[in-house]
């Protein structure tokens, strides 16, 4: 059962081969046999996901089921779970049980999803490697040496390892493409203002955006349409209506102009995730899909605004950790100074800590302007280079990231190498652009990820072009070794 | 690129995280090199580019002056470190 796609699992679900309660024991016995390996699972609610599984048979049986009604998914541990732990993969929250739902977690349960748990994270989203977790490293279930990306690596390895059909996840800075490309999953980052961000925890409000991985395209399109909502909750959902973006997965790429931007093939590109990436293109060019070279000249710039203007928004989004509230308090505070400083240095791990002290270093006065400032000007010149590209193109694809997946502990002192994980990712979050990966071939036996990004609400777009891409490739239904 | 010493404490002060002695020095050098990253947008010429704050310049919308949220004190409050008779405890604040 764990092979089968969610749109199988609805089918088999709707036509009663198996039933809810049969589907969620099984990931939930291969949750508790196989993630020992891989750590991608902070907290298993597997009382709750058999009740809510009996109810999804019920509705089931009775004819009235909605969409997903019965498929069990994870949700990252940054979306609020009524009752149940959110830790946001941080020491700090680690006691905290919100008392509501995210909205993209009440939309799940609205279309009858079953949570099987909350997975594992960089600490407050912030990681390209998984290794900031308060709850521990997780392991790529291609090469447990090697790093499953990040933040989202928990959901991306779940996935992979076949522990969940389907997960939520959070992209501020590639958070969900990165972790999708090195661990063979396909996932989406929507448009910016195209999925609540209520009750998902803060880290960059103007980046942060959620977005689902599942292992098809057309499962991240059912997962999308259950994810996507307009919110009033949160101020900067935009209001639009969400389509079926199932309707239009059969639609042919003839005709498809592919923008295919020169300096996302520059140097720092491994050679093997460049020839699985043009293998890719000329496929979709094979299907009458048209590649255009184009140019986003300040794509370089996008990693310096990005850690000047995610940092200076996570120090403002994060000073409400102060163990006044909610979350970790220091033992025995002398004062309300002590209990701050302690609470937040004995709560927070290093590279949160780095980023805050980064972030208030951008923000103090005499810098504001030299740094967020002049990163806000820039950040307008690479929303530009986007809105010039998209007059000529459809879509823009490259490579997800700059090779396969990195050895654990290789990038441990070196923030900045890490940083540039993320630099064919940054850009789209930072014009508001919804990006993709999808899995597109492999090098020294690790999957590489081939990035697509649409123009603002195209998704559909993406979501097709990628579908007719797995409908002639079959790198999506490879399976890292014992799995399958 | 280091950064003083003093600036750092400075930061700490102001982001309110106790930093202890032994690690001021590798905090600064690390801090030092993102700020040598970031200091790359110094040499772009930005003269009459407006900041962008939002993607699609959305504004915040105004909605009605009414009472929406529900009194959920005792639920938010069973999440809190303190509590007595409906209020936060934190330190004595005043001497």
């Amino acid at each position: 059962m764990h092979n089968l796609t969610i749109a199988e699992l609805v089918k088999g679900l709707q036509s009663k081969e198996f039933t809810s309660v049969e589907l969620t024991q099984h990931f939930l016995d291969r949750i508790a046999n196989l993630d020992p390996a891989y750590n991608a699972v902070i907290t298993v609610t597997a009382e709750q996901a058999l009740q809510a599984a009996a109810a999804a048979d019920q509705r089931l049986a009775a004819g009235n089921a909605p969409d997903l009604c019965g498929v069990p998914i994870l949700h990252k541990d940054i979306f609020c779970t009524d009752g149940v732990r959110t830790s946001c993969g941080s020491k700090m929250l680690d006691n905290f049980i919100p008392p509501y739902n995210a909205t993209v977690v009440e939309n799940f349960e609205q279309a009858g999803a079953v949570v099987l748990g909350k997975t594992n994270m960089d600490e407050f989203a912030m990681g390209s490697s998984n290794e900031t977790s308060f709850y521990g490293p997780v392991k790529n279930p291609w090469a447990t040496d090697s790093v499953p990306g990040g933040s989202s690596g928990g959901s991306a390895a779940a996935v992979a390892a076949r522990l969940a059909p389907g997960a939520t996840a959070t992209d501020t800075g590639g958070s969900i493409r990165q972790p999708a490309a090195l661990c063979g999953v396909s996932g989406i980052k929507p448009t910016y203002g195209r999925v609540s961000r209520w009750g998902m925890i803060a880290f960059a409000s103007s980046l942060d955006q959620g977005g689902p991985m599942a292992r098809t395209a057309e499962d991240c399109a059912l997962l999308l349409n259950c994810m996507a909502s307009y919110d009033d909750k949160d101020s900067t959902c935009i209001d639009r209506e969400v389509p079926d973006y199932t309707a239009t997965l059969n639609n042919s790429v003839k005709g498809l102009r592919i923008g295919v931007p020169k300096e996302y093939f520059s140097e720092g590109l491994h050679p093997g995730t460049e020839e699985a990436v043009r293998a890719a293109l000329a496929d979709l060019e094979a299907q009458g899909a048209e590649l255009v070279e184009i140019s986003l000249p300040n794509s370089a710039l996008s990693v310096p605004a990005y850690y000047v203007i995610a940092p200076a928004e996570a120090s403002a989004n994060l000073s409400r950790f102060d163990g006044s509230r909610y979350g970790y308090r220091c033992e025995d505070p002398k004062d309300l100074q002590d209990m701050y400083c302690r609470s937040r240095a004995e709560g927070f791990g290093e590279e949160v800590q780095r980023r805050i002290l980064i972030g208030t270093y951008c923000l103090s006065a005499g810098y504001y302007d030299a740094y967020y400032g002049k990163a806000q000007q820039v950040r307008q010149l690479i929303q530009q280079d986007f809105v010039s590209a998209f007059e000529n193109v459809d879509l823009i694809m490259g490579p997800t990231c700059p090779s396969p997946a990195f050895k654990a502990g290789s990038k441990g002192d070196d923030p900045v190498a890490m940083y540039l994980e993320d630099i064919y990712t940054i850009a789209t979050n930072l014009a508001g652009l919804p990006g993709m990966s999808i899995p597109c071939g492999m090098v020294e036996d690790k999957p590489v990820g081939l990035q697509i990004i649409g123009n603002y609400f195209d998704e559909a777009r993406m979501l097709n072009a990628a579908h007719q891409f797995q409908q002639t490739t079959d790198w999506h239904t490879q399976a890292p070794e014992g799995i399958a | 690129m280091s950064i003083e010493r003093s600036e750092i404490e400075k930061l700490a002060t102001l982001s309110r995280i106790a930093i202890n002695e032994e690690t001021i020095s590798e905090v600064s050098q690390r801090l030092g090199s993102v700020l040598e990253l970031v200091d790359q947008l110094q040499a772009v010429n930005t003269d009459g580019v407006e900041a962008m704050s939002h993607p699609m310049q959305a504004t915040q919308r105004l909605r009605e002056d009414e009472v929406t949220e529900l009194n959920r004190r005792e639920a938010l409050q069973a999440v809190a470190p303190e509590t007595e008779d409906g209020l936060f405890l934190v330190p004595k604040v005043i001497e």
